[in-house]
């Protein structure tokens, strides 16, 4: 039981309380007295929340079962500042610790982890601090072609050769991943034919998820590939930003679990979106959101046991104007470790708290 | 006077310089006393005390003896930068909130919820800031002490990305710059009443009724003990005994609010008192572990990846009975055996600032825009100004992974490229090319006429492919032989094979993209 993990990471800080809105709370109507997504354009999902409607193609998934969301995500003694507290949420840290290790590597520390390919994650964003570290071999690359003509100007390093100095011994083994990659990835991805469906082209998100079918339609054995998808900091006039990213992130979302149904590999993928926090609960001045705490998260594949987990934060108990949140991120870090690869791994927290959207 | 040739000082002390240069002195090589450090021990003392060498600077030093070129490294150093400070740098933390706010609505007059292109103050000088440094780093004719500035930037780190203030940057750099081999104890003093430290440690808003420990932590965490010398109480007591150091709103300057301190009894370390922040520094800076925790973090940036621990003891030791000044315990270091050790040579990774700053240096190429060169830096992973966090830049074998190792090799194909393709007085434009927030300034009226008169963008890489094999020699490696252009380059044997009966161009070539040029 091995899947591959997509993780998306939602920079900026998406709006939790307006992608998955809680339509009946009266306290909703009055935080969001501007900006509150009104009844009718909320798709319900049970008696108390549903999604914003620019989510409807993701509706099909959830129909099927095969979408989860994960309500209240958050951690105790939240930080509001974007660059710290993605680095919490990327290395799996409490709120006062800083690690340099990301999540995923911590997960696989210790583990032996098969090296028929010389690469085990893939990120095609910028930012690949949850799977770094020495655990992982992990290559960053925009588009395959690129990195594929970048490394053959590399040469193959020749016999070790690095007259027991320490550092140029580093250089060597980085060089023969390099090298391992390429020869892993190039054969591969040379016959692997174009999606099904095409990606949007709107955001970078369409390449990157063209690039991760690419990869998990040629059975590259990577434990994890990451993209990403910008812009969700809405200060200010937030309803046409917001809608847009989450329209696109829908629609690129249905076409993926279509193109991976169509290619038999839905079953060995788990999706994950994240973000650094949510957003205040209280609009601001400028029709927008201030940086907050919790949100949900969006889990889709096809052995993913779909439905609501964890609970809504009450809207009328808030902790300095923001929502408690109701599950640790670290929680969610550890379901998804032991459902995709099988790592038992608690990230350090405390209480852990099983979720059940996962097998 | 030729700038490039000119920029350090040590080889402008040095009467050979132009002889050395102009004639074939390079191959015979002058006859030295007999404890001159000769060609390869100099190029490792400066590999390890600049960015990047040229061979003049080390025919400038190898004919002294080894204290005498440690001496002359040491000597008088500057306290001041040598490119003239931003603009910008007296304006307040209030007036520069309100020019942001003042841009921000004016960029929100777009429609359709797309904004209008307006330069952010605090984004435009926090550009300019870096820039800035990176253009002293290049100019400055002691390099060492830049090399210790950025050393007390990783290790005092604040970041712009959570400071927004860059002028408050500004002076922390200078203060940096000021101790950069004077007195540590004089430093985390000056530190700790830092305006860009307070706000990024979240001191500011440190107050008897709530005290903030994020000052505390880090200072017993990674300033001074380091971990495992201290326990939770200490944090909770050396944050209660900072409360009240703040920074004025409307100056930046920092200010002390005596009734927002708390003057309550406290235990620290074992000793007890009604302390202040001050007396907190100064039981930190009697206890052996402060120095030790320097000594180790100077041996990994100078000596090599792995401390030797009684070295570092007796090394510690000295600085601690010698008050903390840091210009003897850098001789110290620099005359150590494990210094001058051969093993050691080439044993360390240069930083991003090395490679790019270095090679910059090394091939002499005009940059007239810095940007090019930060985004660059940013790529690699090290920002002047941005640390990633508050431990700093990880270094030494972090620097490299798959992806960086890539970068670095496509960025030095660049400058080759950049040699060649652009005509040298046009300088390296690379910075114009991707960077939307410099082509936004470009079309405000030019300030810089200069800008304006360059000629327009060099034929890019693609269609030149082959000019990448030849770097075309500015005045820094004109003229010298192969051999001696490849020990200057390169601080072990070449990796992989490199065509010395090539032309020296492309020698240099092949030196820079094999990867033991990525050692120092």
């Amino acid at each position: 039981m091995t899947r591959t993990l997509l993780l998306i990471e939602l920079k900026g800080g998406n709006d939790g309380l307006n992608t998955l809105v809680p339509y009946a709370d009266a306290k909703y109507r009055e935080l969001r007295g501007g900006i509150g997504v009104p009844r009718e354009r909320v798709l319900q999902l049970d008696e108390k929340v549903g999604v914003h409607e620019k989510l409807l193609p993701l509706m099909e998934a959830w129909k099927a079962g095969d979408l989860a969301i994960v309500q209240g995500v958050g951690y105790p003694y939240p930080n509001r500042s974007h660059f710290r507290s993605i680095e919490i949420w990327d290395t799996a840290s409490a709120s006062s610790q800083t690690l340099s290790e990301g999540w995923v590597a911590q997960a696989f520390n210790g583990a032996s982890l098969a090296k028929g390919v010389g690469v085990d994650c893939i990120v095609a964003d910028t930012n690949a601090l949850p799977a770094t570290g020495p655990s992982l071999r992990t290559i960053v690359m925009q588009d395959a072609e690129n990195f594929l003509r970048q490394a053959n100007a590399v040469r193959p390093a020749s016999v070790p050769g690095d007259g027991g100095n320490p550092a140029l011994h580093h250089l060597l083994s980085v060089r023969r991943e390099i090298n391992a990659a390429a020869a892993g990835l190039r054969d591969r991805l040379h016959d692997v034919p174009a999606p099904a469906e095409a990606y949007g082209q709107e955001f970078p998100l369409g390449r990157q998820l063209d690039l991760a079918t690419r990869i998990l339609a040629a059975k590259v054995p990577v434990v994890a590939i990451k993209v990403a998808l910008g812009g969700f900091d809405t200060h200010a006039n937030q309803a046409p930003t917001h809608e847009r990213l989450l329209a696109f992130l829908a629609a690129n979302l249905a076409t993926l679990r279509r193109n991976l149904i169509a290619a038999d590999l839905w079953k060995d993928v788990v999706v994950v979106t994240y973000s650094e926090f949510g957003r205040r609960a209280r609009q601001n001045a400028s029709g927008g959101t201030d940086h907050g705490t919790s949100a949900p998260q969006f889990v889709m594949g096809g052995g993913v046991k779909g439905g609501l987990h964890g609970a809504y934060p009450s809207l009328s108990d808030l902790q300095d104007g923001d929502l408690r949140h109701t599950v640790d991120f670290r929680d969610v870090f550890a379901t998804l470790a032991r459902g995709c690869w099988g790592q038992s791994f608690d990230f350090g927290v405390r209480q852990p708290q099983r979720l059940g959207f996962l097998a | 006077m030729s700038a490039r040739l000119g920029r350090r000082r040590f080889v402008r002390g040095g009467a050979a310089l132009s002889a050395g240069l102009a004639s074939g002195l390079w191959s015979a090589r002058p006859s030295h006393a007999a404890t001159a450090i000769g060609f390869d021990e100099a190029r490792h003392l400066l590999s390890r005390a600049s960015f990047g060498v040229t061979p003049a600077e080390i025919h400038a030093l190898e004919a002294l003896d080894y204290t005498q070129a440690v001496d002359r490294l040491l000597a008088d150093p500057r306290r001041e930068a040598v490119t003239p400070a931003p603009e910008w740098i007296g304006m307040g933390p209030a007036e520069l909130k309100g020019r942001q706010r003042a841009a921000e609505a004016e960029r929100k007059k777009g429609i359709d919820g797309k904004k209008l292109e307006v330069v952010l103050p605090v984004r435009e000088q926090g550009r300019e800031l870096k820039n800035w440094w990176v253009e002293e780093m290049i100019a400055t004719d002691q390099p060492l002490v830049e090399r210790m500035t950025l050393f007390w930037h990783g290790h005092f780190t604040s970041s712009l990305a959570k400071v927004r203030y860059p002028s408050s940057l500004f002076r922390q750099n200078a203060l940096f710059r000021q101790e950069a081999l004077g007195n540590y104890a004089t430093l985390l003093r000056a530190v700790a009443r830092d305006p860009a430290m307070l706000i990024y440690l979240d001191g500011r808003g440190s107050v008897a009724r709530q005290p903030n420990e994020n000052f505390a932590r880090e200072l017993l965490e990674l300033f001074t003990l380091g971990e495992g010398n201290y326990g939770e109480a200490d944090i909770k007591a050396a944050a209660r005994a900072f409360t009240g150091w703040s920074v004025d709103r409307e100056s930046g300057q920092f200010v002390d609010h005596p009734g927002r301190h708390d003057d309550g009894q406290k235990t620290f370390l074992g000793k007890s008192g009604r302390f202040g922040g001050e007396e907190i520094l100064t039981i930190l800076l009697a206890h052996p572990r402060t120095a030790e925790m320097i000594v180790e973090k100077l041996w990994r940036e100078f000596v090599s990846l792995r401390p030797d621990p009684v070295e570092v003891r007796r090394l510690a030791s000295g600085f601690r009975q010698d008050s903390y000044e840091i210009r003897p315990l850098m001789r110290e270091l620099f005359l150590s055996a494990a210094f001058r050790d051969r093993a050691n040579r080439g044993a360390l990774i240069k930083s991003p600032i090395d490679l790019i700053v270095g090679s910059v240096h090394v091939l002499g190429l005009p940059v007239p825009e810095k940007t090019g060169l930060v985004r660059m830096l940013q790529g690699l992973g090290q920002v002047p100004f941005d640390p990633p966090n508050v431990k700093g830049w990880a270094g030494g074998e972090s620097w490299i992974s798959t992806y960086t190792l890539l970068l670095r090799q496509q960025f030095l194909r660049r400058m080759i490229e950049a040699t060649t393709v652009a005509p040298m007085e046009g300088g390296m434009r690379m910075a114009d090319r991707p960077n939307r927030r410099a082509d936004r300034r470009q079309q405000l009226p030019a300030v810089d006429t200069r800008m304006a008169m360059e000629p327009p963008r060099p034929v890019e890489g693609r269609s030149l492919r082959n000019a990448g094999n030849e770097v075309r020699l500015g005045p820094s490696l004109a003229g010298i032989d192969s051999a001696t252009l490849l020990r200057t380059l390169l601080p072990v044997e070449p990796v992989d094979s490199v065509a010395t009966n090539g032309s020296a161009g492309a020698v240099v070539a092949s030196a820079l993209l094999d990867t033991s040029y990525q050692l120092k």
